[in-house]
């Protein structure tokens, strides 16, 4: 028989405590298998945001730090700058990165650090209790937006990907989802190529991952990956943005 | 090897972390202490180390964070409004115990205030500053060249207590240009960084987080911060105290009105009146004791700060007698002139009948 499913060794063979269809166990295992397959798990150094994945340094099997609440950009700028032989990545979610961590992520990205940034876009803040993320879609309900987003109050759902990919210091960008085995591969690709530019001292690479968090979408698992399908990626267009080894 | 030279306290300051083994320095510009940024802007890269404007002070301290948390010695610098917005980031160096410097050079507040030297960020760094139960040793040095030698002990404290080190000094010791001797020194026994994300080569992976959610968990790592915290009171006071014996008159002042103090001491002195100088040189852990004993059977203890009334407050804990406290302080980002001082102590010698010569 052959086996269809291991388990990374990059991930521990602990229980997490997502909710159930939840994508970032889904984005743990990618990254976990990326690790793997490049074989950097003793060299890598995974930073955890302020979020439901804040406990990602009990999942991952390998070094992780926590960040305080969108700093993880500014915290993998100084461990890259220490020690360039280490490949840092940071992990973080909608609020983390695009509210309270704006111009963290801008700056790194813009000074072009040679790190690696994975952002999962779910459009809500999950570990708060489900309030509007600077990519809450407009009219999606929230407990912030009981009536739906409103563009002439809450503005619109900012699009980082595309903000990023116009500094000449970001040198890989793409967008992608884990609806479907085919999109699961397509991210799992593209966080394996950020990582290996990474590797290679090409500089800063940043994979968003639209995600669902059913909990607070208020839907059930399958439902909320068919949303992410009907509506979201009509928000959030999926593709890559930028990648300097196109061009060659 | 050691150097030698004329420098300004904010030059000498970032020549001595680079003595002391720093090749990190994360900052951003305020004055007044620009002259950190530009110095390592120039200089890390000629000793291969790594300078970074950062986009703002949170931003700063965070790279100290991520510097510090693969174990390597990392410093910043600013002024009180920076050191404010620092603050966040210093509670987390604390939970998550990690080793990193932190320099203000402090200028009058609140708000935007001035960039006049001020002291008023005393109570800031002595009581915490951030949230949480968290201490930092605070270090408030009085020339250029103890500047530069806190420096040296700063990183070796950090290291030896895994805990965030503040360096704190009012905007005239940053500017005033003095003879400085860096003279690296050997430091003995610092812990290894075991715990430092290295990548997990030949280990188990470590990893670094103040999250502490378990029962009771976080009741007993606050337990093991404060056992740490007392074993710094225990061995890292430091203080000097001047011609305190038997003084009538003792004065308590920290970084340049010390300077003030000192010098005013001579005249006295030399008028035959019994007059002392206690200056603190760790404001926390704060030399209670030590204050306590050199006030014994004094008339008057009158206490010099560039700020409203906090160097006074701890004052007031060490010798628990308010009646012989008095408080000259100075907030606004104003220097405390020598005369002020004089007429204080005039006042003092007239009301309680204190004989010279
Ligand atoms: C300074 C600070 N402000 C607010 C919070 C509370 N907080 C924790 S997580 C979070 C938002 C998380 O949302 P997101 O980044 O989208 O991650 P998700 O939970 O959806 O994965 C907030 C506001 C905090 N921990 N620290
Ligand atoms: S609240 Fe949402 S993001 Fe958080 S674990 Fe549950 S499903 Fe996932």
């Amino acid at each position: 028989m052959t086996k269809v499913f291991t388990r990374p060794y990059s991930l521990k063979d602990v229980e997490t405590h997502y909710c159930g269809g939840c994508g970032h166990g889904i984005v743990h295992r990618l990254i976990a298998d990326a690790v793997d397959e490049l074989g950097i798990r003793e060299r890598v150094v995974g930073i955890a945001p302020v979020g439901c994945a804040v406990l990602a340094y009990d999942y991952f099997n390998f070094d992780v730090c926590e960040a305080a609440h969108g700093r993880a950009p500014a915290v993998a700028t100084g461990m890259k700058r220490a020690r360039p032989d280490l490949i840092i990545f940071a992990y973080q979610g909608d609020g983390d990165l695009a509210a309270i961590g704006m111009a963290e992520i801008i700056h790194a990205a813009n000074r072009g650090e040679n790190i690696s940034v994975f952002f999962v876009n779910n459009a809500v803040y999950g570990m708060t209790g489900g309030q509007m993320a600077p990519t809450t879609m407009i009219g999606q309900k929230t407990e912030t937006t009981p009536r739906g987003r409103l563009m002439e109050q809450e503005g619109s759902p900012i699009r980082v990907s595309e903000l990023l990919a116009q500094f000449d210091g970001v040198k890989f960008v793409e967008r992608c989802t884990i609806t479907k085995p085919k999109n699961v591969n397509r991210t799992k690709a593209a966080i394996t190529h950020a990582l290996r530019m990474q590797i290679e001292g090409k500089g800063f690479g940043f994979v968003e991952i639209l995600s669902p968090c059913p909990t607070y979408w208020g839907l059930q698992p399958r439902v909320a990956m068919k949303m992410i399908e009907e509506r979201m990626i009509e928000v959030f267009p999926l593709g890559q943005l930028k990648d300097i080894e196109e061009k060659k | 090897m050691s150097r030698k030279g004329l420098m300004c306290g904010n030059e000498a300051m970032a020549e001595a972390a680079i003595t002391a083994g720093c090749r990190c320095y994360f900052g951003y510009p305020i004055t007044p202490q620009n002259e950190v940024t530009a110095y390592m802007s120039r200089r890390m890269p000629e000793v291969g180390g790594q300078f970074v404007q950062s986009e703002s002070e949170v931003a700063a301290i965070n790279m100290v964070f991520g510097a510090a948390a693969i174990g390597a010695r990392a410093f910043t610098s600013s002024s009180s409004p920076g050191i404010s917005l620092m603050q966040e980031g210093i509670s987390y160096l604390a939970g998550n115990e990690l080793p990193s410097v932190i320099v203000n050079i402090m200028r009058g507040g609140p708000g935007l205030g001035n960039i006049g030297p001020s002291q008023a960020d005393y109570f800031q760094a002595t009581r915490g500053g951030g949230h949480g139960d968290y201490r930092t040793i605070v270090l408030a040095p009085a020339s250029v060249q103890e500047l530069a030698d806190q420096m040296f002990l700063a990183f070796d404290l950090a290291d030896k207590y895994r805990n965030p080190v503040m360096v704190i000094a009012d905007g005239v010791l940053g500017q005033i240009v003095e003879p400085v001797e860096f003279s690296p020194k050997e430091t003995a026994n610092l812990p290894k960084k075991d715990w430092a994300l290295t990548g997990c080569s030949g280990r188990a992976p470590n990893k670094i987080r103040s999250l502490v959610l378990g029962d009771n968990e976080l009741l007993e790592h606050n337990r093991k911060l404060q056992a740490k915290y007392r074993a710094m009171e225990e061995s890292e006071i430091r203080y000097e105290s001047l011609e305190t014996d038997g003084a009538d008159i003792i004065l308590v002042a920290y970084g340049s009105p010390s300077r003030t103090c000192r010098s005013l001491l001579k005249k006295y002195r030399q008028e035959g009146y019994r007059i002392g100088l206690f200056r603190p040189i760790t404001l926390w852990p704060f030399p209670y004791k030590a204050l306590a004993e050199a006030a014994h059977g004094s008339r008057m203890v009158l206490v010099v700060e560039m700020s409203a009334g906090q160097l006074v407050e701890d004052v007031r804990l060490a010798l628990l007698n308010d009646s012989i406290i008095r408080l000259l302080g100075k907030p606004g980002g104003e220097v405390i002139q020598s005369h002020e001082v004089q007429s204080e102590i005039e006042k003092i010698i007239e009301e309680f009948k204190i004989k010279g010569r």
